[in-house]
């Protein structure tokens, strides 16, 4: 670790609060008093902002290049210290910078899964909602489908297929497995929004299905998609790291925090640090999100006005 | 004489209840014209179909669990509207015909602005750009007396009080100058101050659009300030249609007796109403079982056999040319009963 990159994990450090200080700044209304009503909200937030700037600063923050094996025979398994500050792992490679990169695999995969999954959802729940009848019986009847099938077990079959997968087709195949939830949520929303009056007044002005449905709709079922989406990303990003650890995922020598973990297991009694980190910076990333989830849920519900 | 803007005939509206168990005959068998120009009130308790009749015309009705029987018919400008295809008939929505709804409160999109949903009407239309479609909307809450337009163009449903989202509802639906505008209660949900301001503005705006108004109402009083011919409802039915004077001189139907006895009267003294305001007894029946017979006998004070087993056709009441007042009772037939009764 040199000084520059001390300085510039301090930055993030730094930036991560403000972040989150700002973010409270800016949400003075109702809802943000909500938000940060939540004990675990605000240190969530910090979190996701500290991690999120890890993955955009990584060539910064990194001492190393993520792949680079510094010296296997003198190097590999060093404990954490001021040179490594996470160690190095059996291949000599520092963790900290593993990790700082991983980071961008990992969010980036987590969040444009989820993108993905929730675009598709309120797609289909949008349509089959709005335009019930046949449509939505047979929407909904590949939506009972689709949540019967185990999602690994899809995942695996296709990986057996076709051997190895790229990062995009990734992406694609645990979005398209993964929005059958919003879809149900997104639907009941929708039904009992096409009743409401400015729905019925959209039409009357001549609107169309599409514009009533993108302009009238989706826009007034936007929080509970919001906070699916963001409750989404949590078990996205831990299906990332089941499918990398099992070597089915992000493939090595790319880091994610999943193969990291498996890069580890062989040694994880002598040298614990190469698998602990990514483990620790997983379910560190996950309960924030999580937390910012249900806080986001509470400040979002109009229900909880009264509480 | 003219040829009517709104032609209904024999419009049917069915509801299948939820069970499967009977079909709700909400709208059954209304007849009625709008002339261009003129205001039409459409008068009746709640559960007659008057909101019913009006989504109709817009085909607006959901479907499942409604459905306009075959066999009705609804012509607007010489075209059927039951016949178009949705395309088309989107370009009559908002654009030659428009519409009101009764809660200002639940009617706007609470997450545009009003300006937003002003301008949509001239967007989807007109092919405005977004530009020039503010400017429209603008225009627009100038045009139904909204202080500050430039200002209130870009606020929220939520930041204004009903009146207020009431006129800006009515600027939506006048965006595209309609031939027609429907208002389904639209003073219902306001304080009475405030009735008369929007009942004023519609007014105005009619004269100065020249449109017609199809103006729904339980409310006897606004309808004989604002309307050129009524037409009172009954259990899914036309049971009385008259001009306006005509209908308050000479009631002939005793349900609309009935309705013009309940409205309280600031000229009438107390003893002449024995203290009490006259309710006509009992409720509209369920649309799912419509009472045999005359479908206001078992309310009617006049009711004798041939009510309880013939339902009447509408008759002429002879006032005018024929067709101008007309009334579905057996009572025009033996008027005799009535003076009995009185």
């Amino acid at each position: 670790m040199t000084a520059g990159t001390w300085l510039a994990l301090a930055g993030a450090l730094v930036l991560a609060f403000a972040l989150a200080a700002e973010t409270r700044r800016a949400a003075a209304g109702p809802a943000g008093r909500r938000f940060f009503r939540h004990p675990t909200a605000a240190p969530g937030l910090v979190v996701l902002a500290f991690f999120v700037t890890l993955a955009l600063a990584a060539p910064l923050i990194a001492p190393y290049p993520s792949y680079l094996q510094l010296d296997p025979v003198h190097l590999a398994n060093q404990p954490p210290s001021g040179r490594f500050l996470l160690g190095t792992d059996p291949l000599s490679r520092d963790v900290w910078s593993r990790l700082v990169y991983g980071a961008r695999f990992s969010l980036g995969i987590g969040s444009l899964a989820m993108l993905v999954a929730v675009s598709v959802g309120a797609a289909v729940g949008a349509v089959a909602g709005y335009f019930r009848r046949w449509v939505d019986a047979l929407l909904m009847r590949l939506v009972d489908v689709g949540l019967a099938i185990p999602r690994v077990f899809v995942l695996l079959v296709v990986v057996a297929l076709w051997d190895r997968v790229s990062l995009p087709v990734l992406v694609l195949l645990i979005g398209l497995t993964g929005w059958f939830g919003t879809s149900r949520l997104v639907r009941a929303e929708v039904l009992s929004l096409r009743e409401r009056e400015f729905v019925v007044a959209a039409r009357a002005l001549g609107g169309g299905s599409a514009r009533v449905i993108l302009r009238h709709v989706l826009p007034n079922a936007a929080a509970p998609i919001i906070v699916s989406a963001a409750l989404g990303i949590g078990s996205v990003m831990l299906l990332e790291a089941g499918l990398s650890f099992l070597g089915i995922g992000v493939p090595s020598p790319k880091p994610s925090w999943g193969n990291m973990i498996a890069d580890g297991q062989d040694r994880l009694a002598a040298a614990p640090w190469t698998s602990l980190f990514p483990g620790l910076a997983i379910s560190l990333v996950v309960m924030a999100l999580n937390a910012v989830g249900d806080a986001l849920r509470d400040a979002l519900d109009p229900h909880k006005e009264a509480a | 004489m003219t040829e009517p803007l709104l032609r209904v005939r024999d419009l049917k509206t069915y509801f299948v209840t939820e069970h499967g168990s009977g079909t709700a005959r909400a709208v059954d068998g209304v007849s009625f014209e709008v002339y261009p120009g003129e205001t039409l009130g459409l008068v009746g308790e709640s559960g007659c179909g008057k909101t019913v009749t009006s989504l109709s015309i817009l085909r607006l009705i959901p479907e499942p669990p409604g459905h306009i029987r075959p066999g009705s018919f609804i012509e607007f400008e010489g075209r059927n509207l039951l016949t178009l295809a949705p395309r088309e008939l989107r370009a009559i929505r908002g654009n030659r015909i428009a519409m009101i709804f009764q809660e200002p409160m639940t009617s706007l999109n609470p997450v545009f602005t009003v300006g937003d949903q002003i301008a949509e009407a001239a967007i989807v239309h007109q092919g405005l750009s977004r530009r020039r479609a503010r400017a429209r909307a603008v225009e627009m809450l100038k045009l139904v007396g909204i202080p500050d337009p430039a200002e209130r163009v870009d606020h929220y449903p939520h930041q204004m009080s009903g009146g207020m989202r009431q006129r800006v509802m009515i600027a939506m639906a006048l965006v595209c100058h309609p031939k027609l505008l429907i208002a389904d209660e639209p003073t219902t949900a306001l304080d009475v101050t405030i009735q008369a301001q929007i009942l004023e503005l519609l007014d105005r705006l009619q004269r100065d659009l020249g449109m017609a108004v199809m103006l729904i109402t339980h409310d006897l009083g606004v309808v004989a300030g604002t309307a050129d011919r009524v037409v009172v409802m009954y259990a899914g039915e036309v049971v009385e249609q008259a001009a306006t004077g005509e209908l308050f001189a000479r009631p002939l139907h005793p349900y609309t007796e009935g309705l013009m006895a309940s409205v309280p009267r600031i000229d009438t003294r107390v003893s002449q109403v024995r203290g009490r305001l006259h309710s006509i007894p009992g409720q509209v029946p369920a649309a799912t079982a419509w009472p045999a017979g005359c479908r206001f006998h078992p309310r009617c004070p006049y009711a004798w056999d041939r009510c309880r087993q013939e339902a009447p056709p509408p008759l002429d009441a002879g006032a005018g040319e024929p067709g101008a007042h007309t009334v579905r009772c057996w009572l025009l037939t033996e008027p005799q009963r009535r003076s009995a009764r009185a």
